[in-house]
């Protein structure tokens, strides 16, 4: 099993019904990701970002039209499992997620000290006390005082109530927790301090995580490996220093010239024209509408080549053979 | 870029808004009328703009910049202090010399849909505020709601003009709301966090258009923003407030590569740029959370956070404004 | 107003829309079908009641009722000596005539009444008419004799006289087969009324109507003032409709602009608001319409002014009231006074608009409320005194003791109707609030 990931996902989609078509939200996803490794979900917004998500932890809504794909959990296929199975095994007990604004969804007449201890009576039985003794431990581990057990949400600043949501993630001890957008909300000095903590978690438990988020600059506090995503599929996959430093992909270029930095003197750019429609997404390429070196060959949609050891992107220019 | 905005400014001297001694508290009651207290929005706010530039006001969430903001454009009543706008004091302005001061003040929020009125679709949106300031003829009202559509790159306009805003992506929605801020000529643009609510690849697009328009009208631009990486790019001068008070400003580069308020360092050094290797280290964050403005410490509001805090001197007194470099204010005792 | 055309798009996914949309555009229809065929003044004069009605029998149950259940009750039948064969044999200063009123009576039930209405165009000297029954079996019945003024009525039915011959009322009696004992059997076949006028006047002329009052009536029956009944149900439709969308309207946009002036302003004009709607709230506004109907008037336009005052600072104010709230807080009302619109531009046109899809829903739910509150007004006996409606026919139903008496369809068709409104309106308004309420709609 040594050699296993953590996790392994293979062409993952997922498609909604909606009143004017399918929407393809998420359109063939494969990556995987290590013991102790953070990989960071990034994207524009509406790229299906979140639908990655909810597929990881498989909370499908109602309108759900395609779900496929493979996804082993230490090499154990996952997605044959029973709805039973799957709560009994996986979700919450080897893999939690802190969802899209989840600190202004938390319940505001329960004191979030029981929200958090809710997850241990539930899953694993246990008593009320022991419970809380447990979420206690956890509020330390996030950087929230153990008074604030007692306190209702309302009576939490954002950033405490991101903490709040982040210790409900943590406290069954998960192999890998998904946040999606944990601190886009949040203030700067707020959200380097939940970094600094999350870090912290990384090293001291050795839990895995993936962080989703738009905002490339904060994502670099916590990636090892980049994923990013465009319009419903990933279009490179590589380690955060080869991302940050050489992207590779003509999207991730011109996402990592658009990303403003405080020591830099030229202006950032921005990227031209939009993403384009899942309802009915383009022939070839979905990225080619904006892209500066598209070619004849992009019409047909490209394959993932691999281009380094963990390093795949989804572009012709990186076929054999194409120009360099 | 930055040339052509101070050629603008210099041609027409003098402050075009200032904030003297600026008070905004908030009455806060318990039952409807028991005094519980005042929160202290905007507590004490002295500033110049000139003519033609752009400044920005940087914090964190509820230090009182959108407070401010509804301030200078006569929103809320000062408690105390004045803002003035061309040499005459707000408070003073009857009526219509009230309303025409709106005119000449245009206001960008932060969350385009919410700025929008959903049931109206874009030419009536473009077309109230000039109903209001009495532009009665249609065909006129039509032909300066496409050329503010023109004007932020929403064009063709007939392809906007009449789409609700559910029907536009955010950045359309932004650019719409610009418009609409545009579309009485105003003579000064104030911008509350105009892209936060944006995503990240429409931001530097809306900023550049909003500072593009501003230098091309030579408009003084306040834009308010809790994100210190984009200003140097969109203003000249930066304002950092901390819980209702200006506590540092100066020349943008000035102010990023010399920052004096201990607070100001601390923002600045929690400021990532991509980069691989933050990952591998723990970033320095001052311990604690912005004070209550109900109940704001006494002397320096930075004083439970600070490394530097003098005792017997920061938690006594409020510092006085100090000027450690050439141009560049800070309110710090360090630099007494 | 986009959103508001793209909900009524939507609406057509939902059968109990079409449904309720169906009978609300009948209904509506009908209404003006009857408007247009039976003006106003004309409705009122026929249901003000007495001698447009003295053809029509007195609670006579609606034909089909009557077939439904098997029966074979009579029709009315009016007999003309327009139509008979008259023998005339003038003498010096008058003449005599002989008028035979011949009809087939093939009912299983015997008529309800029998009147004889005689006019005659004498000038001084009344005319002198002797009656006689003639049955099928060739019977015959004195039914006397009598001098004429120039309008006669002759209630055959009330001849005491008569109806001590025959041992039963006459009606019935002059009906009935010649057994004796037993119940009596209806004797089937051809009648005769035979008129023996003498004439004191050379020009004098005479016209004779015998009416044979059915059973059973029309598609609506009668009432105890001979009346068609079904006047009064077409009638009540426009009149339910006027009221309860007038009413709707009335209470929703006052009820509207006073919850936004008072979210607006706030301060003491909100307080006192809030107070107002308060008080009246626990104020009842059934018995305020009792008293306002007994002591003032009844008439449908005070009722109309009175349900709107007391509707503007009802419950609505407060649904109201937690709907504007977020709406004055909005930044696109920030943005409007930034640049300067007025408060009364404000309310009416930024945040009104904005609830008006809620409301749409509640809108329709409310007009059948106000139906049914003028249709209890009537019951009660404070509906409008000459206007036709279904709460005048309850009313009247229940004064007469309809039920006691068997006369369900005197009760059963208003109330029908008013349920058929009901229906019509709620399915409508559930529709639309799933239309409009994203928060009942699935996905
Ligand atoms: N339940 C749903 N039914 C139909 N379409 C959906 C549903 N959820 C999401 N979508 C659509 O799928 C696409 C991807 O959505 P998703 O929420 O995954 O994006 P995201 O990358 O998380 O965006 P954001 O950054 O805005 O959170 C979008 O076009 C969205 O409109
Ligand atoms: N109308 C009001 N009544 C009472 N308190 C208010 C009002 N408006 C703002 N406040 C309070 O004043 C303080 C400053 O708010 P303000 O909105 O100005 O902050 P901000 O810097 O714009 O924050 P953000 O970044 O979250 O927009 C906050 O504590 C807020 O709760
Ligand atoms: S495949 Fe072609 S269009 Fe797509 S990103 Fe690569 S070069 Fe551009
Ligand atoms: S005044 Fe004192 S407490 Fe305040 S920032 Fe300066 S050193 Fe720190
Ligand atoms: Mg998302
Ligand atoms: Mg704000």
């Amino acid at each position: 099993m040594a050699g296993e990931p953590l996790l392994r996902v293979e062409d993952l989609k997922l498609h909604y019904r909606s009143g004017r078509g399918v929407v393809r939200a998420l359109d063939g996803v494969s990556f995987d990701l290590r013991r102790n490794e953070a990989l960071v979900v990034l994207g524009e917004s509406g790229c299906g970002k979140s639908t990655l998500a909810k597929a990881l932890m498989r909370l499908l809504p109602r309108n759900v039209q395609h779900f496929s794909g493979r996804m082993l959990v230490d090499g154990v296929e996952t997605m044959g499992h029973s709805e039973e199975r799957f709560r009994r095994e996986v979700r919450w007990v080897r893999i939690s997620l802190v969802m899209q604004a989840a600190m202004n969804a938390l319940n505001p007449v329960v004191r979030v000290g029981e929200q958090v201890a809710e997850p241990l009576r539930v899953h694993r039985g246990w008593s009320n006390r022991r419970a809380l003794d447990r979420a206690a431990e956890v509020f330390g581990l996030v950087g929230v005082s153990a008074d604030f057990l007692q306190r209702y949400p309302f009576e939490l600043s954002g950033g405490m109530r991101q903490r709040v949501v982040l210790a409900m993630a943590l406290v069954t001890e998960p192999d890998l927790v998904i946040m999606d957008e944990p601190t886009s909300a949040l203030d700067v000095l707020t959200q380097a301090s939940i970094m600094n903590a999350l870090k912290r978690i990384k090293q001291e438990l050795g839990t895995s995580f993936i962080l989703i988020t738009h905002d490339v600059s904060t994502s670099s506090e916590l990636a090892e490996r980049v994923a990013l995503m465009y319009a419903g599929q990933l279009v490179e996959l590589a380690d955060a220093k080869d991302f940050f430093r050489e992207p590779a992909h003509p999207y991730s270029k011109l996402l990592m010239a658009s990303v403003p930095r405080l020591h830099q003197e030229e202006t950032p750019v921005h990227i031209p024209g939009q993403p384009p429609n899942l309802l009915d997404p383009p022939e070839g390429c979905r990225f080619a509408d904006r892209c500066p070196s598209r070619f004849d060959r992009c019409d047909r949609d490209p394959e993932t080549f691999r281009i380094g050891e963990r390093r795949t992107v989804r572009c012709w220019l990186y076929a054999q053979g194409a120009r360099t | 870029m930055n040339a052509s905005a101070r050629e603008v400014r210099s041609s027409v001297p003098g402050p075009v808004l200032s904030a003297r001694d600026l008070h905004t508290w908030f009455e806060l009651r318990q039952w409807g009328f028991l005094r519980v207290g005042s929160v202290r929005a905007v507590d004490g706010v002295n500033f110049d703009l000139q003519t033609g530039e752009a400044v920005a006001f940087v914090g964190e969430s509820g230090c009182g910049k959108s407070s401010l903001a509804r301030t200078l454009l006569g929103l809320h009543q000062p408690t105390r202090g004045e803002v003035i706008f061309e040499g005459r004091s707000l408070g003073t302005l009857d009526g219509a010399e009230r309303k025409a001061y709106l005119a000449r003040v245009g206001y960008v929020q932060q969350d385009p849909y919410g700025a929008l009125p959903p049931f109206m679709d874009v030419r009536r949106i473009l077309h109230e505020p000039l109903i209001v300031h009495g532009v009665r003829n249609r065909a006129e009202r039509d032909q300066r709601a496409r050329e503010a559509l023109e004007e932020v790159r929403l064009s063709p306009p007939e392809d906007f003009l009449s789409k609700f805003p559910h029907m536009l992506s955010g950045g359309q929605q932004q650019r719409v709301v610009i418009a609409r801020a545009l579309i009485l000529r105003p003579a000064m643009i104030i911008a509350d966090e105009p892209v936060s609510m944006l995503d990240a690849s429409v931001r530097v697009e809306i900023l550049q258009l909003l500072r593009r328009i501003q230098i091309d009208h030579g408009l003084t631009l306040a834009f308010i923003t809790h994100d210190l990486s984009t200003v140097r790019h969109f203003a000249e001068r930066i304002f950092v407030m901390y819980a209702g008070r200006i506590v540092e400003q100066a020349e943008v580069n000035e102010l990023l590569n010399h920052p004096q308020h201990p607070y100001t360092q601390a923002l600045l050094a929690a400021i990532s740029d991509p980069d691989p290797d933050n990952a591998r280290q723990q970033r320095e964050v001052p311990p604690g959370e912005p004070p209550s403005l109900l109940k704001p410490p006494a002397g320096c509001r930075f004083h439970p956070r600070c490394n530097r805090m003098i005792a017997g001197t920061c938690d006594r007194e409020y510092p006085p404004d100090l000027e450690p470099r050439q141009g560049h204010g800070t309110a710090c005792w360090l630099y007494r | 107003m986009k959103p508001l055309l793209d909900g009524l798009r939507r609406l057509g996914q939902y059968p109990s829309a079409l449904v309720g949309l169906a009978i609300i555009f009948a209904l509506v229809g009908t209404a003006v079908f009857t408007v247009v065929t039976i003006p106003y003044g004309q409705a009122l004069e026929l249901w003000r009641g007495g001698e447009p009605w003295r053809m029509h029998p007195v609670n006579a149950r609606p034909v089909w009722v009557d077939r439904i259940a098997g029966n074979n009750s009579p029709r009315t039948m009016v007999v003309s000596s327009a139509d008979a064969v008259i023998e005339q044999e003038p003498f010096v200063g008058g003449s005599r005539v002989r008028i035979p009123l011949d009809f087939d009576f093939g009912y299983a039930d015997f008529p309800s009444e029998l009147n004889l209405f005689l006019t005659s165009t004498h000038v001084e000297r009344e005319p002198f008419v002797r009656l006689t029954w003639e049955t099928p079996d060739s019977r015959e019945f004195i039914l006397g004799g009598r001098r004429l003024a120039r309008e006669e009525r002759v209630s055959i039915s009330q001849d005491w006289e008569l109806e001590r011959r025959l041992g039963r009322v006459p009606h019935v009696g002059l009906f009935a087969g010649p057994a004796e004992d037993g119940p009596p059997q209806v004797l089937e076949g051809r009648y005769r009324l035979m008129l023996d006028v003498i004439l004191f006047e050379e020009d004098a002329r005479i016209d004779a109507d015998l009416v044979v009052y059915g059973r059973v009536h029309g598609l609506a029956g009668t009432d105890h003032q001979r009346r068609d009944l079904m006047v009064a149900l077409l009638w009540g439709i426009p009149v339910a409709l006027a009221f309860g969308l007038l009413a709707a309207v009335g209470t929703t946009v006052t009820t509207l602009v006073i919850a936004a002036a008072g979210v607006w302003y706030g301060g003491w004009v909100d307080a006192v608001i809030q107070r107002l709607t308060e008080v009246n709230i626990i104020l009842p506004m059934l018995p305020i319409l009792v008293m306002v109907g007994t002591l003032y008037s009844t008439s449908i336009w005070v009722m109309l002014g009175v349900v709107i005052a007391l509707g503007i600072f009802s419950a609505g104010i407060k649904m109201y009231r937690a709907m504007l709230l977020p709406i004055r807080e909005s930044p696109y009302i920030e943005a409007a006074k930034a640049y300067g619109a007025g408060n009364a531009r404000i309310i009416l046109r930024y945040m009104i608009p904005r609830i008006l899809p809620v409301l749409i829903p509640t809108f329709v739910t409310l007009i059948p409320s106000f139906v049914f509150l003028e249709a209890s007004l009537a019951l009660l006996g404070l509906g409008d005194p000459v206007l036709p409606t279904w709460g005048k026919v309850m009313n009247d139903a229940q004064t007469q003791s309809a039920l006691y008496h068997g006369f369900y369809y005197w009760v059963l068709s208003p109330a029908a109707l008013l349920m058929l409104t009901g229906l019509g309106f709620a399915m409508l308004g559930f529709a639309l609030d799933r239309v409009f309420n994203p928060r009942l709609r699935t996905m």
